[in-house]
């Protein structure tokens, strides 16, 4: 446990003292989701029924553009080598990296997107819903986002790559996200959208960890 | 399993079974392809448009069968490190890519004169859209390296991953309340499909699973021979 936390604030520190990451996962969901405005039109009623989308969409390829950093620079500098030297499990390990990456990505994306859904009108009935969403499903994208990480490690064009192998993967974390949130917008029932949601994120808890483990191990031979 | 790890006697075997696998291949699509439309009777409902589904069916089903041997070669290949079983699933990538994309074109044929729109996003369609994608990825993943053990472990990682596809696209006409129909033939109590439409599938099913064969040992053999080749001029 201590290796854990020692590996997650360390990650938390790289993260904050290299400084602009966060920030840019940030600005370009904020920015992204402003476009839609401009490319569909200032309508209310239409921004109100595509907001639930559109904020999911965005927040994941924001979730996606953030994933190269989550081994890359480790990578490249030998500290994973170093680090799987270390006598904690690698599986440990990929969660600690995990929880960083959560930490300034999805966390972030999950405090703002309210901000950004108030610009798209979403209804506020919604509110709620949106926020317990996303703090289940950007987990999700983190892990799942790892194992693509960890594959496409040291390969050509790594980060066309990775949105090839991520994004389907992505897809149902998507629908229950975006349902979830739409149903409470609309009034009805989110509760069964949210509990997908969390086995989902169970599932992947459970098993990302081991494949991410597998795929850096085979990089690092 | 194991003894058929070995290259020499894979290109022994698969050279004798080669002929007779595509010769099994031309005769069982021949009499299914027969059967499929001269034989079974037009429905009742959709008429004789009901055909595709001889075509759309089998390439429905030997995707998902396509990637459940890929799989299952990637995880032989990476607890056994056999190279034969890397090389059968990579051959088996494409031509699993393609039964699929037959399959998105065959059903996308049949939906607009029936359900009266080109594609739908039911959940039947995307799950096999995302079969598709991780197709394409797992052949993507494998060619991204320039060692090329590398890319091979890496993509079998990826197929073992995308196994968990497979159990949704096959519940997901049970599971979500989609325009797709449900399943009637692999079902409890015996297929609910007419036998004069039953046989003619099957037939064609299994001339489609030749003719997979058929196609995966030309490709393993020429992944093979391209291995030797390579071998001997640089010695690697």
């Amino acid at each position: 446990m201590s290796a854990f936390t020692a590996l997650l604030t360390r990650d938390l520190r790289l993260a904050f003292r290299q400084g602009g990451d966060v920030a840019n996962v940030v600005a370009f969901f904020a920015l992204a989701v402003i476009l839609f405005p401009f490319g569909v039109g200032p309508d209310p009623d239409l921004l109100a029924r595509i907001s639930a989308g559109v904020l999911w969409v965005t927040a994941l390829l924001a979730a996606l553009l953030s994933l190269e950093r989550l081994f890359e620079a480790d990578y490249h500098d030998g500290s994973l080598e170093a680090l799987s030297l270390m006598p904690v499990p690698l599986e440990i390990q990929v969660l600690a990296k995990c929880t960083a990456h959560w930490l300034t990505t999805g966390l972030p994306l999950t405090i703002v997107a309210p901000v950004l859904a108030l610009v798209l009108h979403f209804d506020v009935a919604g509110y709620p819903a949106l926020i317990a969403a996303l703090l289940l499903g950007t987990p999700v994208l983190s892990l799942i986002g790892a194992i693509g990480a960890a594959l496409t490690l040291g390969a050509r064009r790594a980060g066309v790559l990775l949105s090839l192998l991520v994004l389907p993967l992505y897809i149902p974390v998507l629908i229950f996200g975006v349902a979830a949130s739409e149903a409470a917008a609309l009034g009805l029932q989110s509760r069964p959208h949210l509990l997908l949601l969390a086995a989902l994120l169970a599932t992947s808890l459970a098993l990302a960890p081991w494949a991410a483990a597998a795929a850096l191990r085979q990089a690092l031979e | 399993m194991l003894r058929f790890a070995n290259p020499a006697r894979f290109m022994r075997l698969s050279a004798v079974l080669l002929p007779w696998c595509a010769a099994a291949a031309a005769v069982f699509v021949a009499i299914g392809l027969y059967g499929a439309l001269f034989v079974a009777p037009p429905d009742y409902q959709q008429g004789e448009a009901v055909k595709i589904m001889y075509v759309h069916v089998p390439s429905a089903w030997m995707a998902s069968l396509i990637y459940a041997v890929m799989a299952l070669a990637s995880a032989v290949a990476l607890i056994w490190r056999h190279p034969v079983a890397h090389i059968a699933a990579e051959s088996a990538a494409p031509i699993g890519a393609g039964f699929t994309f037959v399959c998105l074109v065959s059903g996308s044929l049949w939906g607009e004169p029936m359900w009266g729109t080109w594609w739908v996003w039911d959940a039947r369609l995307t799950s096999v859209l995302v079969l598709f994608f991780l197709y394409l990825g797992f052949i993507a993943l494998a060619n991204a390296f320039d060692d090329r053990t590398r890319g091979s472990r890496a993509a079998a990682i990826l197929a073992i991953v995308g196994v968990i596809n497979l159990p949704i696209i096959k519940f997901s006409v049970d599971w979500w309340n989609t325009l797709h129909q449900k399943a009637s033939v692999f079902v409890m109590g015996g297929p609910t499909i007419a036998t004069s439409m039953l046989w003619p599938l099957l037939v064609m099913a299994t001339g489609f699973l030749f003719f997979f064969a058929t196609l995966l040992m030309l490709r393993m053999r020429a992944a093979l021979l391209r291995a030797k080749v390579r071998a001997l001029r640089f010695g690697m």
